[in-house]
């Protein structure tokens, strides 16, 4: 490779949950900050994550790894694991807002950037957020649902892109 | 040496990306030749600002620990 052509990166996020939206912008971010070139493209339930309000929930009920934990009170009961049985997750109601919302406390507890602000620092930093037209037909998305400088596009689009990244993930 | 930089950038508390992408934003208001003095309390951010000198081309020039919080030195390219 020429010494001056640019590092690429090219990401695919399907995924809309909270868990699953952090990799493809905590990556994009950090891969812009080590001067690479990123294109992400979101399809299928990663599109949500163009939106301009970001919703993505956790989903307890179908990762019964995921550690429950208090984001509040001394340390012994901070570091606690609660045991959720499945039944109570998959049945109680609002129980992935309260499970999101803890999390989220947790996150902020440790330091973590929000989703909003990983994306915000990908779009100041020049990371190319390419939506799937196929999903968007779909689910009846439309590119005014979408925050600013949102690129629209298909398979060809991503392929394109990706044919001479160095890095290529699919999340 | 600890007084021999330009700018400093206080990632305490912060867990990554987020002292990577501060420390970039940093260095883009640096010249080169300048220097960076980055704080940090996370222990990944060792091997992450190593690695982000070496793909950068800045150079780290010094990296160690006082009093569980990690500081390191590194030179605009």
């Amino acid at each position: 490779m020429e010494k001056n052509k640019k590092r690429r990166m090219a990401i695919i996020a399907s995924k809309g949950t909270l868990d699953w939206a952090y990799p493809p912008f905590i990556l994009a971010s950090t891969a812009a900050a080590m001067e690479m070139e990123v294109g992400i493209f979101f399809t299928f339930y990663g599109l949500t994550l163009l939106k301009k309000k970001i919703e993505a929930k956790v989903a307890p009920h179908t990762n019964p790894a995921m550690p429950m934990k208090m984001p509040f009170g001394p340390k012994g009961f901070q570091d606690f694991d609660w045991p959720m049985p499945n039944l109570l997750m998959g049945n109680a109601p609002g129980f992935e807002t309260m499970a999101t919302s803890l999390m989220k406390k947790t996150f902020k507890n440790k330091g973590v950037a929000t989703i909003e602000e990983l994306r915000s620092i990908c779009l100041d930093t020049g990371v190319n957020l390419i939506g799937c037209q196929m999903t968007m037909d779909v689910f009846g998305f439309s590119k005014s649902d979408f925050i600013k400088g949102v690129d629209i596009g298909g398979a060809a689009t991503f392929l394109e892109f990706a044919m001479d990244a160095d890095i290529q993930l699919f999340i | 040496m600890l007084n021999a930089h330009q700018r400093e950038v206080d990632c305490q508390g912060l867990s990554c990306p987020l002292p990577i992408l501060k420390t970039r934003k940093a260095m883009d208001e640096l010249s080169s030749g300048e220097i960076l003095r980055i704080l940090s309390t996370d222990p990944g951010s060792v091997n992450d600002l190593t690695s982000w000198s070496n793909t950068t081309g800045h150079i780290l020039l010094s990296s160690g620990e006082e009093d569980g919080i990690f500081v390191y030195l590194i030179q605009k390219k």
